[in-house]
């Protein structure tokens, strides 16, 4: 459906080398499915990569391209801009949406559909820059900066630092350049001062339930202080949240010029109802560019991007619902103190406040080697309810939790585990499954 | 059996704000509830960087970036409760960048030296190579504190993960051996180090967490009567501690011998780099 210009790199003279490139990842990808190694993608992307170490900027070029990336969210926000923007007469839209977000990953999505036009990619922190450089993206979506996986990941600051160079060499859109438009969090202070280098930055009050990586001024060392207004600023310089154009506020999307609009979603939290406002702000431009109009003929609006939203209902398993002996079980996944504690707020807001939960941790390459993080996580917050941990390192769940005097089994097997928490609740009620990463895809294999 | 007869304990956490990341507060959490378990009437402060420190019994000083690091220890160096606390006899557990940072001097992220607390006699630089990560399993030395119930230390087991080099000076002693993973790093296979009732160490997990025989043993010594000569204990009772123990074992085994999980972790290592 779409016409190319025929000097397009993916089709033509030069780009032997990257047609041999994506010859492989197709060849790698499908060998991978085969011998039943997962679904082959990143593996397909690594061949291609090794191939061309230039493929990836191949592949994007000639294609408009949203990057989402932060600490948590990034999948759900992905699949929620992609949601919003596909269908829209904008373009056909290509996605990581299996969650391989570093560049063999990238690369195998985009190799996958050579005729979409409109990229949404998810991107690793660590890969931001080389994304940036490579895909010359129209929208960055910022969302926040927590700490994760310290034995494998940079500790927060210096992310802060590598995005704010990044950011920095972006061109403001203008007559004759798309340019790029920033979406950041403006309640983030760590994707604040990464994002404020960038030209062209539309900030959102997307709210941060986790402060304890922002209490040090990036900007003079002072002191951040978080009133309860949200409006944070820091105490010895001039560092201070920057004015938004939207805030996100309970259920609600405020815009600069005062208007309200309902952000009615079928995902659960508060955290997603944040990612729908990022996502009803960051769609805008794509939308525009790409000439689609409102209902009435105007230029769209916020409420067109939120109603699209509504269809999604799960992404990739998480907040699925699904059934076990013939009781409901919620799937969640969260990675970090900051993810952990999001989905305890999420739990709150359920009316079955004493349903009971199965927790599974992990700590293969993929979580981070260590557990520490557990310690971090407000755990004290489970009292009362039946509790089941499980997983690799269930017995470091097990300490934590008689530390936080919440009474508890440990169970070999997320299964079995899920098996104890059914026939020790006389509740009925629907039984809550919350793994970190591989923790979750362990049982989403079983079930 | 007894416990000292309305004996009262405050444990506080140490600048939370600045050197929290490594989960290294679960060690006041450890030390209050074994407290509270024995009926000891006992108080948990966290105690950020920007009020005064609070008198206490026991400190914990946790794991943190180089920046905060930096502001903790001049921040703590200005205030000055710390080192009159435990020029008092108040128990000090400094962990990672806390450990560091109780020492004469440690590295900022540029490796330019900063002045640390000067309670343990140990100096740290800047490591050349890559950060030491990973599990890590050491042997108290032979002159290590004794627990608290008069029997050596156990092995020590948690999670390393730093960049710097400490070497331990005559006025302190290195607190164990290491069997696995780097430790003090600088070539003579110590980790961590004591002195009086100052004790530092490289282990996360928290580190309380997988050795409750440390810390009981700082409870006792925070517990013992007042004059009494340093390096005694009150009397604790014994816990049931049967799923620290199960962790313990679990993880002293997995650096042992490599489990099927530790041969996917191996194998996933590859993958990752390939």
């Amino acid at each position: 459906m779409t016409v190319r210009p025929t000097t397009h790199p993916r089709a033509g003279a030069t780009g032997v080398r990257a047609t041999a490139a994506v010859a492989a990842v197709s060849a790698v990808n499908g060998l991978s499915r085969v011998l039943g190694r997962g679904s082959g993608t990143v593996a397909g992307g690594r061949a291609g990569l090794a191939l061309d170490p230039g493929l990836l900027a191949t592949l994007a070029s000639g294609r408009r391209v949203a990057l989402v990336s932060g600490t948590n969210g990034k999948t759900t926000t992905t699949r929620l801009l992609a949601t919003a923007v596909a269908g829209t007469g904008a373009g056909s839209v290509v996605s990581n949406d299996t969650g391989a977000n570093m560049p063999a990953g990238h690369v195998a999505a985009l190799a996958g559909d050579p005729d979409a036009t409109v990229a949404v990619l998810e991107v690793d922190e660590g890969y931001l820059g080389r994304l940036i450089t490579d895909t010359r993206p129209e929208v960055v979506v910022l969302l926040n900066l927590s700490r994760d996986q310290l034995d494998r990941i940079a500790e927060v600051r210096m992310l802060v630092d590598r995005w704010r160079s990044a950011l920095a060499g972006l061109a403001a859109p203008g007559p004759g350049t798309a340019g790029t438009v920033v979406v950041a969090n403006a309640d983030d202070p760590m994707v604040a001062w990464a994002a404020a280098t960038a030209p062209e930055v539309r900030w959102v009050g997307a709210g941060q339930v986790w402060h304890d990586d922002a209490v040090g001024c990036p900007s003079c060392g002072g002191r951040i202080t978080h009133p309860d207004d949200g409006v944070w600023a820091c105490s010895q310089c001039s560092f201070a949240r920057p004015e938004v154009v939207a805030d996100v506020v309970g259920d609600e999307l405020v815009l600069a010029d005062g208007s309200r609009h309902r952000i009615d979603i079928a995902l659960p939290g508060q955290f997603n109802r944040a990612n729908a406002g990022m996502v009803a702000v960051a769609a805008l431009p794509l939308l525009e560019a790409a000439g689609v109009r409102a209902a009435d003929g105007g230029p769209p609006g916020v409420d067109l991007v939120l109603d699209r939203l509504r269809q999604v209902t799960e992404v990739a398993g998480r907040f699925a619902i699904v059934e076990h002996h013939g009781r409901p079980v919620r799937l969640l996944l969260a990675k970090n103190p900051a993810g952990w504690t999001a989905i305890f707020d999420l739990l709150d807001e359920t009316p079955t406040s004493e349903a009971p939960i199965v927790l599974s941790v992990n700590a293969r390459i993929a979580d981070g080697l260590d557990t520490s993080w557990l310690w971090d996580v407000p755990f004290e917050r489970l009292a009362g309810r039946t509790v089941v941990a499980t997983g690799d390192r269930r017995l470091d769940l097990g300490v934590r939790l008689r530390y936080a005097e919440v009474a508890h089994a440990v169970v070999d097997g997320p299964l079995d585990a899920l098996g104890r928490a059914v026939t020790s609740d006389a509740t009925g009620s629907t039984v809550e499954f919350l793994g970190n990463y591989t923790a979750f895809a362990d049982l989403r294999r079983l079930l | 059996m007894s416990v000292p007869g309305g004996r009262h304990l405050t444990v506080c956490v140490v600048h939370p704000d600045l050197l929290g990341t490594y989960g290294d507060g679960g060690n006041g959490v450890i030390l209050a509830r074994r407290a509270a378990w024995r009926g000891i009437d006992v108080d948990l402060v966290q105690a950020p960087s920007d009020r005064p420190l609070p008198d206490a019994d026991i400190y914990t000083i946790g794991g943190g970036e180089d920046g905060p690091q930096v502001r903790a220890a001049t921040t703590l160096i200005e205030e000055g409760t710390l080192a009159r606390r435990a020029a008092e006899g108040a128990v000090v557990l400094g962990v990672c960048a806390g450990f560091q940072l109780i020492g004469r001097t440690f590295p900022d992220a540029s490796g330019r030296l900063q002045e640390g607390l000067g309670l343990l006699d140990l100096t740290t630089r800047k490591g050349t190579g890559t950060r030491a990560v990973g599990e890590l399993v050491a042997t108290p030395a032979a002159d290590a504190p004794r627990s608290a119930w008069g029997d050596p230390l156990p092995r020590l087991t948690g999670f390393e993960n730093h960049g710097g080099i400490s070497t331990v000076g005559p006025g302190a002693r290195p607190l164990a051996t290491v069997v696995h993973g780097i430790g003090n790093g600088g070539g003579d296979g110590t980790e961590g180090a004591w002195s009086g009732r100052v004790l530092g160490t490289y282990l996360h997990g928290p580190v309380l967490a997988r050795n409750t025989a440390l810390a009981d043993l700082l409870l006792g010594w925070a517990l013992a009567p007042a004059g009494s000569p340093e390096g005694s204990v009150g009397e604790l009772v014994s816990l049931d501690d049967h799923e620290e123990l199960a962790l313990r074992t679990e993880r002293l085994e997995a650096v042992d011998t490599p489990t099927p999980s530790g041969w996917r972790s191996v194998w996933e290592r590859v993958r990752a780099r390939a």
